[in-house]
């Protein structure tokens, strides 16, 4: 019997031939991404009394979730963090104005086909756009693994997405994503990993994969992969630290699950509150009056997102009743839309530019008051998330989004992409 | 860890999320007392302290879904809750809730069989929970996962690996 991306990447981090499903291993993962909750991982190390750490080659730490500071106590979590990094010397470090860590990290090639990675946040699924296991963990699992290199784990059982067809004027991954998490609920592969393939997926580009993992979060995943290919080799070349393989699922590979999705008979899709489960066609909610649109987040504001909705902002205001926010997903994200003018034309819009990060989708300014409505392109619509109990988060791709935008309510991106 | 616990249970339904638990704005502190004086907030400004009133929270589906914010485990510790079952567990409020030292149980049929305010018993060892519609029995965790919760988590637990093996070998290769 042959094995699955999930298992493979277990049963080599783990020194053995093979691995089974509900096994349980002692892993040495490739790399550790801490974000801001390093500052909790070494107050944590501080607590175990030990300063010797496992492989200083193997931990990276961005600080995203909140940059720049916004307050004393986050400036001197962030001057713990940096001294922590400088007397240990930590060589992949990166500051405040970099971006989020997980865009940030695949960007500069840390990550690479095959590793396993784990990050202080459960978004890190998002790494299996490059054919990496990537799997979200607490600060303190973070301290341990710092220390001795190793993580237990269990061997996931694996589900395969076989996506087909195309997708049609308007419709991205991100409503593939909210349309197959609708249908599977947010509990429909907790524990497991996600294989996608299929005719779709091999001309995909790297960064609709990236929505594709990031998504694949919210059904649960333990980690998700698009299996690397000639677009990662593309994606990699110049970035990638080291050589790499690149890693495939064995054509026996044992599957849990197999689902297929018709991308040709997609339409727009737009999730509600307070669960991204809660996922409609545009159909059912357009005409919802919102207050803010917030493109951001890992799952949505990278270059091919700001220029979507660039493409349908030009020319275009933004509504007198919306505040749009745009926040690059990371530094390059942001210097590319600034040489394609996609910035230039999204602020001539009327929109509100911040610095890259996370931004809002943290709670990192862009608050909710009571009974406001945001339109998001980020991956969570969860109660209070964005600020006020009574305030409401609906899920849209960027299109959908620019539509809504320019509208002041959700609004059919089909008429602005037949 | 005691082997066995016993006490009044508070109720929640399905996918209870981590920003439901504790919302990112609360996340200045990774002590377990300060961070339970927000816990279930969002639900209600009574929650922090309702939630002290009881002993084991019973919930549905997919408990812990969302962010990996530890924090979502260990201010259910500060607030004095002595275990969780739910029919399922996310995976990184699992891993999160034996990293602090928090006991849970996967159970299914106990959902639907107390209400809120009834006293449930849950037997470790046994690997039994007794609610007042009859016993029901879960899988023990495994023996080294069971290890770190035993010692109230992995801090704890790594301070005694460190203080009796050094730190551990490295990798071969």
């Amino acid at each position: 019997m042959g094995m699955t991306l999930a298992q493979k990447v277990l049963a080599q981090t783990s020194g053995k031939p093979t691995v089974l499903p509900g096994e349980i291993v002692d892993a040495y993962p490739d790399l550790v991404m801490s974000h801001l909750a390093s500052w909790r991982s070494i107050r944590q190390l501080e607590q175990v009394g030990v300063d010797r750490l496992y492989d200083l080659n193997r931990i990276a730490v961005v600080l995203d979730h909140r940059s720049p500071a916004r307050t004393p106590e986050d400036a001197g979590h962030h001057q713990l963090i940096r001294e922590f990094v400088k007397r240990h010397g930590i060589p992949v470090y990166y500051d405040v104005h970099e971006g989020i860590a997980h865009l940030v990290l695949m960007e500069r090639g840390h990550v690479l086909p095959g590793m396993l990675i784990l990050g202080t946040d459960s978004h890190s699924t998002i790494y299996g756009a490059l054919g990496a296991f990537g799997t979200g963990v607490g600060f303190t699992e973070v301290t341990s693994v710092w220390l001795t290199g190793c993580v237990w784990m269990k061997v996931p059982e694996s589900v395969r997405v076989v996506i087909t067809g195309r997708f049609p004027p308007a419709v991205f991954g991100k409503d593939l994503m909210l349309a197959l998490i609708g249908q599977l609920t947010a509990n429909g592969c907790t524990y497991k990993s996600v294989e996608f393939t299929g005719d779709l997926v091999a001309n995909l580009s790297i960064s609709e994969r990236m929505t594709f993992c990031n998504l694949a979060m919210e059904l649960g995943a333990k980690c998700a992969f698009v299996p690397a290919d000639a677009v990662t080799e593309a994606y990699l070349a110049g970035r990638a630290k080291r050589p790499y393989e690149l890693l495939r699922p064995d054509p026996d590979a044992p599957y849990a699950r197999q689902v297929t999705v018709d991308a040709s008979a997609l339409t727009p899709m737009v999730s509600c509150p307070h669960q991204v489960d809660n996922a409609k066609p545009i159909t059912a909610v357009q005409g919802t009056r919102i207050h803010q649109a917030f493109l951001g987040s890992c799952a949505n504001a990278k270059y091919e997102d700001l220029e979507v909705a660039a493409g349908i902002l030009k020319g275009r205001r933004v509504h007198p009743d919306v505040r749009l926010i745009v926040t690059p997903g990371s530094r390059e994200i942001y210097l590319q839309a600034m040489r394609s003018g996609a910035l230039q034309t999204l602020v001539e819009a009327g929109a509100m530019l911040t610095n890259p990060g996370c931004g809002a989708c943290a709670g990192d300014g862009g608050s909710l008051g009571d009974g406001e409505v945001c339109l998001s392109t980020a991956n969570r619509n969860f109660l209070g998330r964005m600020g006020s109990r009574t305030s409401q988060i609906y899920l849209s791709s960027p299109a959908t989004l620019a539509a809504s935008a320019i509208k002041g309510v959700i609004a059919d991106p089909r008429e602005f992409l037949a | 860890m005691e082997p066995r616990v016993k006490g009044r249970v508070i109720l929640f339904g399905d996918n209870i999320n981590t920003d439901v638990i504790i919302h990112a704005r609360h996340l200045r502190t990774i002590d377990p007392a300060e961070l339970a004086e927000h816990a279930f907030e969002v639900l209600g400004d009574e929650y922090p302290q309702k939630l002290r009133q009881f002993d084991i929270l019973v919930a549905g589906e997919n408990f812990g879904c969302g962010s990996a914010r530890e924090q979502a485990a260990s201010c259910l510790v500060g607030a004095g809750l002595k275990a969780v079952v739910a029919s399922s567990f996310a995976r990184t409020f699992f891993r999160n809730a034996i990293n602090t030292g928090l006991p849970i149980v996967e159970c299914p049929p106990v959902r639907g069989a107390v209400q809120e305010g009834e006293e449930v018993e849950i037997d470790f060892a046994r690997g039994t929970v007794t609610t007042p519609k009859g016993t029901f029995t879960f899988p023990g965790l495994p023996p080294s996962v069971m290890e770190i919760l035993a010692v109230g988590g992995l801090v704890p637990y790594l301070k005694r690996k460190f203080a009796t093996a050094g730190a551990p070998p490295p990798r071969a290769g």
